[in-house]
């Protein structure tokens, strides 16, 4: 479909399909803030303690995001911070969105991000300090932690290539899988990984300990204090190398052809089969590289025992995915959004009756919406295409309400008729 | 052996409602990926209803009351917030998976947000509460106690009402999809809705019938969950289960009695490993000869403590049951036809 109206035919800007999905992510991210201001609003005036104002104050915390810190140093500081969080978060919501494309959904990222995490901290802690160069190590860990990742992603690929089973089903189990070997692992070799020396035995020992850590290039100083590194830089340069991959090469080509439709791929030659593997191999490789970036970053603690509950930026890498309509590029964008939404959420309960729950709430109603998307770009391409442009109300036809429903069904009787005479 | 199958039971009863709630979504067509999130809702809303319910002394005097009562209004707040889902898939003709992965985002947060402004903590816990002689009581899920036969002790020594709701409903709903007419015509429109409109069925509301119940249920799930496993705590999470309950769904191959058999397998599973100490570890090395084993064999010794006295061994078992059995049972597995793909009346 994308490149049927490219290229002999002007083609008017809204039916453009990457400013439509731009429009419907933006229209979508309004929906989102909205319905979180109404509830705060809600609240202010059903509870007798909050102010009506601090529904006003609320909102205007959230999406100030980093700003909500005050004076210019601790701005910069938390700025620091929310581009390195945001740096796993980018690698997740890769992997999610490279399994969409081949038509497969990637729930499993949290378990590969946790074998991910573990093969690097292993190998960044075991290796004695001086034996090697300390970016050697690096090296090292990062490329086993994304290998272990690779292994993890290409169980459900296997088992959805050869024995036809559900990958969301393998997913899960593969995670609960994960989150037991991991803290099994670890609970083994105690003596050698778990932070004892700071007595945080919740915790494995900052890689920082054994000398490793991710260069920083001054970013630290920069946002002084943070704990940037140039992780994020490695993670936007996998997005473009993604990118480039999927859209210029033929494997990438292949890859989304299995995901527009596996049969018709079959049928055209491609080896259906072997890319369901590698897909899910490298958005496993995907989530477990955002691991090893945030672990080796030196200063960060990794709570080990962690059988019964998994990494929440494994499953966020899913509306990071979703809100970027799975563009590489856009879940660079998707990610330090919502990171930007949630520092500003982390400073609700310091400042207003609220808490931090509200920035997850706008997370939540936006990938609502993000469903909504394919709706809001046939409007669009409706909209451009009927030269009497009907009352520009695009934001509105999001209401919940049955009647824009009811608006788009009618029109898709009329064709239904002909297809059916065709089809007799 | 009977303290086994007790506590199997326990796990196996929310993964059974769940798992065929997740079955009457996806047999009208619907994938609900969001049994998680309704499950988080409805143990909430069941768990904000006892706390307010037990302000008034005769609730506190008739528990069991109380539990049925939460358990209803927990089905009917599942069914409440899954229409969100519906009206997403069935009306906008969303992807089902961002509606229900929404879905899963949409409730802890609502709940955590709730929760914390309401009581300013991030779990909702069940106090002692005064009953009408002035004595503070427990919540008491627990049905009865006592000793009984063998077989009734199973059942109803410790027992939950919630277990005999749950086991009554299943039962009730597996026979409704396959018996009834209603039941029918949503089966059909889980694998070919067009066919059945072609015959005067109303996809919609069918697929609406069949989200809602999917969502009740699953409501349900959440509260007898919370009640029975997680000792009346709302904490804006259930560990996962509807995840589990989805998959259990698609290894009983989307048929109540695979779903009945899957669950009460993995509840052993589940529960082997929450007790193996007292189920496994202690009537073994009751055994002489075990004890001789463990005394002259210093490898075996090694490996015995190293994995079998491991909590982390037995947490492995279910899920890695559960993979393996998939790998050979996965080539007569069938899932509903139509299931994901919003309904287009144009479409071949």
């Amino acid at each position: 479909m994308r490149n049927t109206a490219t290229h002999t035919e002007k083609v008017p800007f809204f039916r453009k399909p990457a400013v439509q999905s731009i429009v419907a992510s933006v229209i979508c991210i309004f929906g989102g803030l909205l319905v979180g201001f109404l509830v705060l609003l809600f609240m202010a005036i059903f509870s007798k303690d909050i102010p009506f104002s601090e529904a006003f104050k609320g909102i205007l915390i959230v999406l100030s995001g980093p700003g909500a810190a005050g004076n210019p140093k601790d701005i910069l500081f938390t700025c620091g911070n929310m581009l390195f969080t945001a740096t796993p978060l980018i690698m997740t919501g890769l992997s999610v969105s490279l399994a969409f494309k081949t038509g497969l959904f990637n729930i499993g990222a949290p378990g590969q991000y946790l074998m991910g995490a573990m093969g690097s901290l292993l190998v960044a802690l075991s290796i004695p300090q001086g034996s090697m160069p300390a970016w050697l190590i690096w090296t090292l860990a990062f490329l086993t932690g994304t290998l272990l990742g690779v292994v993890w992603g290409a169980i459900p690929g296997f088992f959805k290539a050869k024995f036809n089973v559900n990958e969301v089903i393998v997913c899960i189990l593969t995670n609960w899988i994960a989150a037991n070997v991991v803290s099994w692992v670890f609970y083994a070799n105690q003596e050698a990984f778990v932070n004892f020396a700071e007595t945080k035995t919740n915790f494995i020992r900052k890689t920082i300990s054994n000398g490793v850590s991710t260069a920083t290039f001054g970013l630290d100083k920069l946002f002084a204090g943070s704990y940037l590194d140039v992780s994020i830089l490695i993670a936007c340069l996998i997005a473009v190398l993604l990118y480039v991959m999927l859209n210029k090469t033929t494997f990438g080509y292949e890859l989304k052809a299995c995901g527009y439709n596996r049969n018709a791929a079959k049928y055209a030659g491609m080896n259906e089969k072997r890319n369901i593997m590698l897909s899910m191999a490298i958005a496993g490789g995907l989530a477990a590289c955002g691991a090893a970036l945030w672990c080796l970053n030196g200063q960060q603690d990794f709570k080990w025992n962690t059988y019964q509950a998994l990494p929440n930026v494994g499953f966020n890498g899913i509306p990071a995915a979703l809100l970027a309509s799975n563009n590489p590029i856009g879940v660079i964008f998707s990610a330090l959004f919502l990171r930007y939404i949630d520092t500003g959420g982390s400073y609700l309960p310091g400042e207003t009756a609220f808490n931090e729950y509200v920035s997850q709430l706008i997370i939540a109603v936006i990938i609502y919406f993000a469903g909504f998307s394919k709706f809001i770009k046939d409007f669009l391409t409706k909209r451009s295409a009927k030269k009497t442009p009907l009352p520009p109300k695009a934001p509105e036809r999001l209401d919940p309400e049955p009647e824009p429903a009811a608006d788009t069904v009618q029109p898709a009787e009329v064709p239904a008729g002909g297809k059916e005479g065709e089809a007799k | 052996m009977i303290f086994l199958l007790q506590k199997t039971l326990i796990f196996a009863i929310p993964l059974l409602i769940v798992a065929l709630a997740g079955m009457y979504a996806e047999r009208s067509g619907i994938i609900n990926i969001a049994l998680d999130g309704i499950m988080i809702f409805g143990a909430f809303a069941g768990a904000i209803a006892a706390f307010g319910l037990r302000q008034n002394p005769f609730f506190v005097d008739n528990n069991q009351l109380l539990f049925a009562l939460c358990l209803l209004i927990a089905a009917v707040a599942g069914a409440a917030f899954s229409l969100l889902l519906s009206f997403s898939a069935i009306n906008l003709k969303a992807d089902q998976t961002i509606g229900g992965t929404a879905l899963n985002l949409l409730a802890p947060a609502v709940t955590l947000f709730i929760t914390k402004v309401l009581f300013n903590k991030d779990k909702l816990e069940m106090d002692t509460a005064v009953a009408s002689d002035g004595s503070r009581r427990d919540f008491g899920y627990a049905l009865l106690n006592g000793d009984m036969g063998s077989v009734g002790q199973v059942f109803f020594d410790k027992a939950y009402i919630s277990t005999f709701i749950a086991i009554g409903l299943f039962i009730l709903l597996s026979v409704w999809i396959y018996k009834t007419k209603t039941g029918l015509r949503m089966r059909s429109c889980g694998e070919h809705p067009q066919a059945a409109a072609s015959v005067g069925i109303n996809v919609v509301k069918m697929r609406y019938l069949g989200t809602t119940i999917s969502g009740a249920l699953a409501g349900f799930g959440g509260y007898a969950y919370v009640a029975t496993v997680a000792n009346g705590t709302a904490e804006g999470t259930v560990a996962g289960m509807g995840f589990l309950a989805l998959a259990i769904m698609i290894f009983g191959n989307w048929k109540p009695v695979g779903i009945a058999l899957g669950s009460l397998l993995f509840g052993f599973l589940k529960c082997l490993a929450v007790t193996y100490n007292k189920s496994l570890i202690q009537p073994l090395e009751a055994h002489e000869w075990m004890k001789t084993l463990l005394a002259n064999n210093e490898g075996f010794k090694a490996f015995y403590e190293a994995i079998f006295k491991n909590m982390y061994f037995y947490n492995l078992i279910p899920f890695v049951t559960v993979l393996i059995v998939l790998a050979f049972t996965s080539k007569r597995s069938r899932a509903p036809k139509a299931e994901g793909i919003p309904y287009d009346k144009g479409a071949r």
